[in-house]
C-alpha cells in the first residue's frame, strides 16, 4: 500500500510523516497543486504553518488543488489523517467537526504528554486497544479543541473521540481534553499530538507509529 | 551621478570618520557620490569590516583535519563522515532586539539560517544564548518575552528544531540586551558552495523577498554604534521578517544546489545588496554590474541608494550560467518565490551600479570590501571591578523560602539558588520552542547537558552546546573565556562527544575604550589558548561590539557554540540518576566562590577566578567523554552554575529522587570552606551516578587516567541533604523542585 503526505508551501513536518508511513508501507509526497491520488490509499495532511498561515491555521490551505482532490477521496472511504496544522486544515475544510482556537495561554506549546484512546471504529486504530495510553508529543500555537456543547456530546456518544490527553496534561485548554476526533463513518481522524514524531524510542516513544502501522496492516489485509 | 545632494547624509551621519573618508577620496581617486558613500559607510561599518577585531581573530586557531569550511564563508562546516557536513555557525541580533524584541531575535534566527542555507546545508537545528537585565525590571521581562516568542515564531514556522542554548539575567544587560543566535546544518560535501562569484558573463540573480525600505542602515546605524535613550525612533531600521517566505526560499535555494543549477549563493544580511555583491565579488576576484531597477522593489520610488542598503529580509543573490536561467525562474516560480536577473559577473574587478541603464555607482571592488582601516585597540586594565554590585540573597532567600530564613544557612541558600532566574530552569522558555521536528532529536532541552542529533544514513550522532558566562568573563577576560570554551566541551563530553569545531560571537562594549579593549584582548587570547589545547578549531563566527549605553558596558560575553560527534546515541546517559545509585565528583574541580552565583547575590563579586590549569580539565572531559561512550553511567551532569549542591538538585529533580551527598573530602582536597564546596564554582566538575557496584571499577580507572574522582554519596528517600564539613543543605526534594520550576512566576508576576 502507498501513503500521500500533501506538502504545501510552508508544511514543516511532511519529510517526518514521510518517513514515519515508509517505516511501514510505501509513500510519496503530494504537491498542493497535484489533483489525482491515483495509486494512493492512505493521505497524510501534516503539520507545519501552511501558507505562512498569517490568516488563521489551515484557512489557506483548504482551498488548495490537492485538498479538493483529497475531500473526494475521503468522500469514497480513503483514511485521511490530519496531524497537527492537518487536523486544523481538516476542520476548516468540513471533513472534521470543531475548530482549533489558539491555546489558552497564548504560547506556542511543545512537549510531550500522554493521550488515552478511546475505542473508535477508524482504520488508523486497528491496532489500537480502548484505554491504550500512549506519548506523544503535541507542538503548537492554537490547538485548543472547540466545538458546541451538543457537538461535543454528539461526538462522545457516537465514539468520535479517539483520543483525549491525560488527566492533568491538556496543555492548551481543549473541549473535555479532547486530542483527536473522527468523521463520522471514522476513516478522516484528526489530532493535535505528532505521530510522526514518536515512531523512534531513540528520539523519545515509537507509539505514534501504531497509528500509520494500523492503516498499512489493514489496507495489506484487504 | 547619484541621488541630488542635500538628499544624503554627510559621512559623518553615516558613521565614518574623516580620516576614513578621506581615505575612500584616495581610494576613489575623487569624492564619492551618494550611492557610493552609502555602500562605504555600510561596508566600513564595525559589523561589516570588523575593523576593530580583525587584528585580534587572527590569533584564533582554524586549522583541523575534519574542516571542510572556514572562517570567511557564510558558515563554518565539519567533515562527519559518509559524505556528510554539518555546517554551524552563531550571530549576533543584539541591537534590533533592544529596539524591538520580538522582530529583533525573529530575523536573528531567519538571518543565521540563510547563513547555513547559502552553503547549501539544511538547517536542523538552533540554539540561541540570550542576555537580559534582571527580571524585577519590567523592561527585562519586556525584552524576554517579545525575544523568546520572536524566536520561536521564526524557527517553529520554518520547521527546524531550537534544541538548546542557554539565559542569563545580570544588571549589566539591562539596556542592551544580547541575542544570539546558532544555526547548524547538513549537507553532502559533495553539493556545497562556496560564496565566490566566478565566471564573467555569468548573471546574478536576487531570488526570494522584494526590497522595501525596511532596515536601511541597519549595521551601521543600530549595530555599530551606542544605544542612546530615544532609540525607539530606530524601529524602523529595524527589519521584519516573514518566515514563510524564508521556509519557501529555503527549500528552493537547496532544490536549486541539489540540481546543480547555481554557481555560488550568498545570503543578504547587513548591508544587504551592497555587501552580499561586494563579498562576492572580493572572494571571487571578479567584477559586478547591477541594475538597481531591475530590483523588485516593494515601493516604486526607492533611490539608487536605499536599493543598495536595503535589509530587507530572506532574500539570496546567486550566480547562474546564462543557460540555466530559465530553469532558476522556472524552480523559483515552483516554489513561489521571486527572481530577477538583475546584473552580471564581469572581469572589471569593479562593483558598479547603474539605474536603468544610467551608471550611478563605480567602486573597486577591493576599496569596498579589503581596504577599511583597521584600528589597533589601546587595551588598559581597569582599575577595579566597573560593575555595580548589589545584595539580592535576602529577597531571594525571602521569595524562595519565607520571610523568618536566615539568609547564611545553607538550606536556604540552596533553594535561594535553584530559584534565581540564571540557574533556574529555562523550561518556560524552551517549551515555546518546536525541538523535535526533523525527528533526530535523541536529547531535548534539560534531558542532558548538551543536545543530541542523530546523522543521516550513520549510526552516529552529534552533540551541540552553547555557553558563555560573562559574569565569569568580566572577572578574569582570559580565564573566563577559557572557560567558555570548557563548558561547553565539558557539556559535550556528558553525552560522549568529541568537539570537532566551535563558533563564537564576541559580545563586548565598545572597543575605542581602552578598558573594553583590554576585556575583548584577553578574552580572544583565552578563547585561543583553550582551542589550541584542546585542539578544536574556529570555523567561524561573528563580532558585536559597541553594546553599551550610559550605563556603561555589559558585561564581555564571548559566547562559545560547539558541535561534536558520538559513536552512539543509544548509549547517550541523560541527567536523570536512579534511586540507589551511588554519585561520584570526577575531574579536578576545585570549588571557588570568585564570579559564583552565590557571590553576584551577595554583591560580593570583584576582579579574579583562580587560576586554572586547562590541560587538567581537558584531561577529564576526555575521560568523562569515554564513560558516556562506555554506557556505565545512568547519569552525567557537570558542575556550573550554583555550583555542587545546584547541579546534584537538578540532577535528584531529574531523577525524581532524593541525595544523601558528604563532601568532607573535598573540603580536605582542596582546603575550602563547607559553604565554598556546597557553593562555589569553577570548571572541571562532573557528577557521575552509577549503580554501587560499578564506584570502585570507576575510581581505579580514573586513579589510571590521572583523573581524580570522589565518592560522595548516593540516591534514595525524598530529601536532597549535602553537608561540606560544618555546613549542611538539607531541602525537600519537592521545595528544591518547586523552587528550580519558578521562572514563569518571575517572568509574570501577576500570576
Amino acid at each position: 500500500m502507498t501513503f500521500g503526505v500533501l506538502q504545501f508551501p510552508g508544511s514543516c513536518d511532511e519529510r517526518d510523516a514521510l518517513a514515519a508511513c515508509e517505516r511501514v508501507a510505501e509513500a510519496r509526497l503530494v504537491w498542493h497543486e497535484e489533483t489525482d491520488l491515483a495509486g494512493i490509499d492512505a493521505v497524510v495532511v501534516p503539520g507545519g504553518f501552511s501558507y505562512g498561515d498569517y490568516l488563521r491555521a489551515g484557512a489557506i490551505a483548504r482551498f488548495s488543488p490537492a485538498m479538493e482532490a483529497v475531500a473526494a477521496f475521503a468522500a469514497g472511504g480513503g483514511p485521511v489523517l490530519g496531524i497537527c496544522n492537518g487536523f486544523q486544515v481538516l476542520c476548516e475544510a468540513g471533513l472534521l467537526p470543531g475548530a482549533l482556537l489558539p491555546n489558552e495561554e497564548l504560547r506556542f506549546l511543545c512537549r510531550q504528554v500522554e493521550l488515552g484512546y478511546e475505542g473508535t471504529d477508524s482504520p488508523w486504530a486497528s491496532e489500537l486497544s480502548d484505554g491504550d495510553a500512549l506519548s506523544i508529543p503535541v507542538k503548537h500555537m492554537s490547538g485548543r479543541y472547540f466545538a458546541p456543547d451538543d457537538v461535543l456530546d454528539e461526538l462522545e456518544s457516537s465514539g468520535r473521540v479517539a483520543f483525549r490527553y491525560a488527566e492533568g496534561q491538556n496543555p492548551n485548554g481543549s473541549a473535555r481534553d479532547i486530542a483527536g476526533v473522527t468523521n463520522e463513518s471514522g476513516n478522516v481522524l484528526g489530532l493535535m499530538p505528532h505521530p510522526e514524531h514518536a515512531v523512534d524510542p531513540l528520539t523519545g516513544s515509537a507509539d505514534g507509529l501504531k497509528l500509520f502501522s494500523s492503516v498499512a496492516s489493514l489496507l495489506a489485509a484487504a | 551621478m547619484g541621488p541630488p545632494a542635500g538628499q544624503v547624509a554627510t559621512h559623518r551621519e553615516l558613521g565614518l570618520t574623516d580620516s576614513e573618508y578621506e581615505r575612500i577620496v584616495e581610494l576613489l581617486e575623487r569624492e564619492p557620490n551618494g550611492v557610493e558613500l552609502a555602500m562605504f559607510s555600510l561596508l566600513w561599518s564595525e559589523h561589516c569590516a570588523y575593523k576593530h577585531s580583525r587584528k585580534l581573530l587572527g590569533r584564533l586557531p582554524t586549522d583541523g583535519e575534519r574542516v571542510v569550511m572556514g572562517p570567511g564563508e557564510n558558515a563554518g562546516a565539519v567533515d562527519v563522515g559518509n559524505g556528510y557536513a554539518v555546517a554551524f555557525k552563531v550571530e549576533s541580533h543584539n541591537h534590533p532586539s533592544a529596539v524591538e524584541p520580538f522582530q529583533g531575535a525573529a530575523t536573528g534566527v531567519g538571518g543565521i539560517l540563510r547563513d547555513v542555507f547559502a552553503i547549501g546545508a539544511r538547517p536542523i537545528a538552533i540554539l540561541d544564548s540570550l542576555r537580559f537585565g534582571e527580571l524585577d525590571s519590567e523592561r527585562s521581562r519586556y525584552l524576554l518575552d517579545g525575544a523568546v516568542a520572536g524566536i520561536g515564531h521564526y524557527g517553529n514556522s520554518i520547521g527546524v528544531p531550537n534544541v538548546g542554548g542557554e539565559i542569563y539575567f545580570e544588571a549589566p544587560y539591562e539596556q542592551n540586551c544580547l541575542i544570539n543566535a546558532m544555526c547548524v546544518g547538513l549537507a553532502r560535501t559533495s553539493e556545497m558552495v562556496r560564496a565566490a562569484a566566478a565566471g564573467p558573463g555569468n548573471l546574478i540573480v536576487l531570488m526570494g523577498a522584494s526590497t522595501g525600505r525596511d532596515g536601511i542602515g541597519g549595521a551601521s546605524v543600530l549595530a555599530s554604534a551606542e544605544l542612546e535613550a530615544g532609540d525607539d525612533a530606530k524601529r524602523p531600521t529595524v527589519q521584519i521578517g516573514d518566515p514563510f517566505e524564508e521556509s519557501k526560499l529555503l527549500e528552493c535555494c537547496l532544490e536549486l544546489l541539489n540540481r546543480g543549477l547555481l554557481v555560488s549563493l550568498q545570503d543578504l544580511g547587513a548591508a544587504g545588496l551592497t555587501s552580499s555583491a561586494g563579498e562576492m565579488a572580493s572572494a571571487g576576484g571578479v567584477g559586478i554590474d547591477l541594475d538597481v531597477r531591475k530590483v523588485p522593489l516593494r515601493e516604486a520610488d526607492m533611490e539608487a541608494f536605499e536599493i543598495m542598503v536595503s535589509e530587507s529580509q530572506e532574500r539570496m543573490l546567486a550566480v547562474v550560467e546564462p543557460p540555466r536561467l530559465d530553469e532558476v525562474v522556472a524552480t523559483c516560480q515552483r516554489w513561489q518565490t521571486g527572481s530577477a536577473a538583475i546584473g552580471e559577473v564581469t572581469g572589471g574587478g569593479h562593483l558598479r551600479i547603474f539605474d536603468a541603464g544610467e551608471p550611478v555607482g563605480d567602486v573597486p571592488v577591493s576599496a569596498l570590501v579589503d581596504e577599511c582601516p583597521l584600528y589597533d585597540l589601546e587595551p588598559a586594565e581597569p582599575e577595579g571591578w566597573m560593575y555595580s554590585n548589589e545584595e539580592t540573597l535576602g529577597t531571594q532567600v525571602a521569595l524562595s523560602v519565607g520571610r523568618s530564613a536566615d539568609a547564611g544557612d545553607p538550606s536556604a541558600i540552596l533553594p535561594a539558588l535553584l530559584a534565581s532566574p540564571s540557574v533556574a530552569s529555562k523550561r518556560w522558555a524552551f517549551e515555546q520552542y518546536d525541538s523535535l521536528v526533523g525527528s533526530r532529536t535523541v536529547r531535548r532541552p534539560e534531558q542532558a547537558d548538551a543536545a543530541v542529533l542523530m546523522l543521516p544514513e550513520s549510526e552516529r550522532a552529534i552533540g551541540i552546546s552553547i555557553d558563555g558566562n560573562g559574569r565569569r568573563v568580566a572577572c578574569d577576560p582570559y580565564a573566563g573565556a577559557v572557560e567558555a570554551v570548557l563548558e561547553c566541551a565539558a557539556n559535550l563530553a556528558c553525552v560522549g562527544a568529541e568537539p570537532l569545531g566551535l563558533t563564537n560571537c564576541l559580545n563586548f562594549g565598545n572597543p575605542e575604550k581602552p578598558n573594553v579593549a583590554w576585556q575583548l584582548d584577553r578574552a580572544v587570547s583565552g578563547l585561543a589558548d583553550a582551542c589550541r589545547k584542546l585542539g578544536v578549531p574556529v570555523v567561524g563566527g561573528n563580532v558585536s561590539l559597541y553594546n553599551e549605553t550610559g550605563q556603561g558596558p555589559i558585561y564581555p560575553t564571548p559566547v562559545v557554540g560547539m558541535v561534536g560527534e558520538l559513536p552512539d546515541p543509544s548509549r547517550v546517559p541523560g541527567m536523570a540518576p536512579r534511586d540507589g545509585d551511588e554519585l561520584l565528583l570526577v575531574g579536578p574541580f576545585a570549588p571557588s566562590l570568585a564570579g559564583s552565583e552565590l557571590a553576584k547575590l551577595r554583591g560580593d563579586l570583584g576582579p579574579g577566578l583562580p587560576a586554572l590549569e586547562i590541560s587538567e580539565v581537558a584531561a577529564a572531559i576526555a575521560f568523562v567523554r569515554e564513560l558516556a561512550r562506555s554506557g556505565a553511567a545512568s547519569a552525567i551532569h557537570d558542575v556550573s552554575d550554583g555550583g555542587l549542591a545546584c547541579a546534584l538538585a537538578e540532577m535528584a529533580i531529574a531523577g525524581g529522587v532524593g541525595l544523601g551527598i558528604e563532601l568532607d573530602p573535598l573540603v580536605e582536597l582542596r582546603g575550602a570552606s563547607g559553604e565554598t564546596c556546597l557553593f562555589g564554582e569553577g570548571p572541571g566538575g562532573f557528577l557521575v551516578a552509577l549503580p554501587e557496584a560499578s564506584a570502585l571499577k570507576l575510581v581505579e580507572e580514573a586513579a589510571e587516567g590521572g583523573v581524580g574522582a570522589l565518592r560522595i554519596g548516593s540516591c534514595d528517600g525524598e530529601r536532597i541533604v549535602i553537608s561540606a564539613a560544618e555546613a549542611e543543605a538539607s531541602v525537600a526534594l519537592e521545595d528544591a523542585e518547586r523552587a528550580w520550576r519558578s521562572l514563569p512566576s518571575r517572568v509574570d508576576p501577576g500570576r
